[in-house]
């Protein structure tokens, strides 16, 4: 049925995240290769005065040049990594220690916590420069003093990652579990506390280390870290800039050094919290999925009356490692103008991604494929220049408008800019039309509400106003996409009948959507079943009340209370679980939960097809329920008798291939 | 206020924290002791310990940050001096990080949405990663080995006219603007996958409006909040960069200061440093409170 091109499995990612360290992991490698050997190696030529070659350029011999003293600055650089990866490791754990003690403190007691934590908000308002510069003074010049004053700018920062680890940690019920059984903080803390912030501490540390690189480097730079005649990179940097019209190299060498320095502890950082999270981001394949179709109908032409055409919609989304997830399976219906036509559902069935496919809402990675998806005479398969018909002509309402309305804009933007943009109405005209929709929704005092924000508003009011944007435009069509659920039960009545209201004065063409199909029954003509991504039954409402078809409509309408139900007999209950998106199935979808199932159900997909001598009445069952009493049938008075499917369906006589 | 409080503390501790006589320090070995003694009278710091604090804070506040030990001059004139030529850095290099990062970030974002464009977001990451990783310092000692040594087509030190804006300029702005697009982004994309953006484009809002007036407002407040840190950075940041550039700004005394021991100086810079970051911050929770509708009810 779908062919889609699958991206090659998990493995393969894997594979691909452990390489992606192998860059970092090598340059540190050599770091440490040059903190070890390069003294050994190069400490010659980097310390050896040779005042004959003072200050030379680049040149063969030396790449960077050389320095006052004849010294090559290469060399030099090399010799240097060790001061400085040395120096930037113990300021990082110096900063680390104290800052995890102090965090520690600060997340597990309360009182000594609010003191700790607000000294730390302090200190990490002014930047570590700063901060290191005024320790650097305190603790003096020089390789020691540096260290110290880079370590304690850098305490703040570990001790409120600490803190904001340990409060999490902290709430959980073993650490109760082990204060309960009297154990002593300290060692609540070691014990139980660290083992479990571990991870994230020591890789801020990594990334630290690089900062702290830059940061001992920024100090030497500025003459207050190491003193001659020990060097590191910072201070090699400051001597090459002030010979840098001579030779450029003095300058550049140790520049390359602190910037692949830093890049390579960062990178190391991201790569391990890479793999630590394991991260299953974008896990897509590289193309739209390719998709195609069976089971294709004669288009019957005359598209007239015709306000929103769907045959065979499609909403593919690539899951994870490879797979592919087809929410909305197989959906087809038309909408004629001025009609309404209700999809119910449960939650998963698809029906409300019917709904984006429609409004051209679903987004990359999600791929939507359809026979034909035409709306007026757009095909909206064709996703050029029909903003602006659609824009005019559609309105979608959503299911919480508290959501759907914009924070930051006042509720009259939300109004003007429809009627502006696709109509080109002058800011006037559009504000009078603005507040005449309010009045259509029933808004009292619109100039008041027009200058509110949507949190001054409650959340009938927010749906009205919702209402009222979408009519802002011309609609041809409403969307409503259970815009009932999220409002309170003594609110959602009024809406509805706003809705149904707004449906006829408008004379729009009227998509609702709901999980209740008492609601859909009160709004709308006709009612699309949805299940598992199909739908499987289609009537007109009264029809689909009075006889449902298909076995899954006949439980969700026996389901579903009214004032005749016997409030005796408990409601009938559906074992099982509807199909995920990512199953692929041969057969019927709702087989498996199915009474009235067999062999060829699961192993035959049910077209949806009209029911004999109903003119409107579709549905997609091998065995549908018959008669009045549809509802407690037991699949004995089947008319629309089933030859044990080895045939297709082209050849049951009763049910005839159906334009819908 | 209790930052700032706590600042000054620190600006005033920090002359007693220093082990051995700060004086002595910085006056050198040659000094003689009557000189030593002489001095230490003359700056106050032989009386005791609370008088000194209050004194100070009194200084402060009328603007009297003292004279610099080894220049005798006064540490107010030095700083009102210099640091307007810190400032004529500083803020259009904040100017040009927003400028750049937001729509950069909120481009990216777009690009990104939804897990697409799985090289952008690679190429975003890795570049902006790479520059935020580059300090400005050496940045800056980059630019002027290219521009000012290779090409000499700018001004290699000093104020000298627009043209010697250019490179300190830079030297600041490429790392912020890197991490503040990062944040750009991330926030972006949290807005841009709300309720209200899909009702915006349900109701076919074009690019430009959905994006300034819908998303922009919404992202503003979190990506300040974390740029105000990011930009507080940069007037650190300037201490170096001045450095590189010989620019005349409090960066350049600071750091002379520092070597000197001269101890006023360093007070008085590093109080009008972190004063500025202070101050900084409180202007972005002011911003964000006018920004903010919902810190507005009732008001209209």
């Amino acid at each position: 049925m779908a062919t889609v091109a699958a991206a090659p499995a998990g493995r393969g990612r894997r594979r691909a995240r452990l390489l992606a360290g192998a860059v970092p992991l090598l340059l540190l490698l050599g770091f440490v290769f040059l903190c070890v050997a390069a003294p050994l190696l190069w400490g010659d030529p980097a310390s050896a005065t040779h005042v004959a070659q003072a200050g030379q350029g680049t040149s063969v011999r030396h790449w960077a040049g050389t320095d006052d003293l004849g010294r090559d600055i290469l060399a030099r650089t090399l010799v240097a990594t060790r001061n400085s990866l040395l120096l930037a490791v113990l300021a990082t754990m110096l900063g680390g220690a104290v800052g995890v003690g102090l965090g520690l403190v600060a997340g597990s007691s309360r009182r000594l916590g609010r003191l700790v934590s607000a000294v730390i908000n302090v200190l990490l308002a002014f930047p570590a420069l700063l901060l290191s510069i005024f320790f650097a003074v305190l603790f003096g010049l020089g390789s020691v003093g540096s260290v110290l004053a880079v370590g304690a700018a850098f305490t703040p920062g570990f001790a409120r990652i600490t803190q904001t680890l340990t409060a999490a940690v902290v709430g959980r019920d073993y650490i109760d579990a082990a204060r309960v059984l009297g154990r002593r903080p300290l060692s609540i803390a070691l014990r139980h506390i660290l083992p479990n912030i571990g991870e994230p501490v020591l890789l801020y540390s990594t990334i630290h280390i690089g900062t702290a690189i830059l940061s001992l480097s920024g100090l030497s730079f500025l003459g207050l870290g190491v003193q001659p005649p020990s060097y590191d990179w910072g201070r090699l940097l400051s001597d090459g800039l002030t010979r840098v019209y001579i030779s450029p190299g003095a300058a550049l060498a140790p520049a390359v050094a602190i910037v692949l320095a830093g890049l390579t502890f960062n990178m190391l950082g991201e790569w391990l919290s890479d793999l630590i999270a394991g991260r299953e981001s974008g896990a897509l394949p590289a193309g739209p999925p390719q998709v195609s179709i069976v089971d294709a109908e004669a288009d019957d032409g005359t598209p007239g009356d015709r306000l929103l055409e769907v045959r065979h919609l499609r909403v593919i989304y690539p899951g994870h490692r490879g797979s592919v997830a087809t929410p909305v399976r197989d959906v087809s219906f038309r909408l004629a103008p001025g009609q309404t036509l209700g999809i119910v559902g449960e939650s998963g069935s698809g029906k409300s991604l019917t709904a984006s496919a429609i409004a051209q809402l679903i987004d990359a990675p999600g791929a939507v494929d359809a026979q034909t998806l035409r709306f007026l005479d757009l095909d909206l398969l064709d996703r050029q220049a029909v903003d602006k018909v659609l824009g005019r002509s559609m309105a979608m309402v959503f299911q919480d408008p508290g959501e759907a309305l914009n924070p930051a804009i006042k509720i009259g933007t939300h109004l003007l800019e429809p009627a502006m943009i696709h109509l080109g109405d002058p800011k006037p005209v559009a504000r009078r039309k603005a507040y005449d929709a309010l009045r259509a929704v029933a808004i009292g005092d619109p100039a008041r509400r027009y200058r509110q924000h949507q949190h001054e508003l409650s959340g009938g009011m927010k749906q009205r106003v919702c209402i009222a944007i979408g009519l802002m435009g011309e609609p041809k069509l409403l969307i409503a996409d259970e815009p009932t659920t999220a409002l309170d039960v003594t609110v959602q009545r009024q809406i509805l009948r706003l809705i149904a209201r707004i449906g006829r004065d408008t004379g729009a063409g009227m998509l609702f959507i709901s999980h209740d199909i008492a609601v859909v029954a009160e709004v709308c003509d006709r009612v699309a079943v949805m299940y598992a991504g199909f739908v499987v039954e289609q009537a007109p409402t009264a029809t689909l009340l009075a006889g449902p078809a298909h076995p899954y409509t006949a439980l969700l309408v026996a389901a579903s209370p009214t004032m005749t139900t016997d409030k005796v007999a408990p409601l009938p209950a559906l074992d099982g679980r509807m199909p995920s998106p990512d199953a692929e199935l041969p057969g019927c979808y709702f087989a498996d939960r199915c009474p009235r199932a067999d062999a060829t159900c699961t192993g035959h997909r049910p077209p949806l097809l009209r029911i004999a001598g109903s003119q409107a009445h579709r549905v997609a069952c091998w065995h549908p329920l018959t008669g009045p009493d549809r509802a407690n049938d037991a699949g004995t008075n089947d008319t629309r008798t089933n030859d044990t499917g080895t045939n297709d369906t082209g050849t049951n006589a009763t049910r005839e291939e159906a334009p819908l | 206020m209790v930052s700032l409080l706590i600042l000054l503390t620190a600006t005033f501790g920090m002359i007693h924290l220093i082990p051995g006589d700060p004086v002595a320090a910085a006056l050198g070995p040659s000094a003689s002791p009557p000189l030593v003694a002489q001095r230490t009278h003359e700056l106050g710091l032989d009386r005791p310990i609370l008088t000194q604090y209050w004194s100070y804070l009194h200084d402060v506040v009328t603007l009297h940050f003292g004279e610099s030990i080894t220049t005798e001059s006064s540490v107010s004139t030095l700083i009102l001096q210099r640091f307007p030529n810190t400032l004529r850095l500083a803020v259009p290099a904040f100017i040009l990080v927003v400028v750049l990062a937001l729509p950069i970030g909120l481009l990216t974002a777009v690009r990104t949405r939804g897990g697409r464009g799985r090289t952008t977001r690679r190429a975003f990451v890795g570049l902006t990663g790479l520059l935020n990783s580059i300090p400005d310092y050496v940045l800056a000692t980059l630019l002027s080995v290219i521009f000012v040594v290779g090409l000499k087509a700018l001004p290699a030190a000093g104020d000298q006219g627009l043209r010697s804006y250019v490179l300190p300029v830079i030297a600041l702005v490429v790392g912020p603007a890197a991490s503040l697009s990062r944040i750009v982004r991330v926030e972006a994309l949290k807005v841009l996958d709300t309720e209200y953006i899909r009702a915006a484009r349900a109701r076919r809002l074009p690019m430009l409006l959905r994006y300034g007036r819908h998303v922009l407002p919404n992202m503003v407040t979190a990506s300040l909040t974390y740029g105000s840190l990011i930009l507080s950075g940069l007037i650190a940041g300037t201490v170096l960069v001045e450095n590189v550039f010989g620019w005349p700004g409090v960066g350049t005394v600071i750091s002379q200061a520092v070597v000197q021991k001269d101890y006023p100086t360093i007070q008085g810079v590093l109080l009008v440093l972190g004063a500025t970051v202070l101050f900084m911050n409180l202007v972005v929770d002011l911003v964000l409170g006018l920004l903010d509708p919902r810190s507005r009810v009732g008001e209209l």
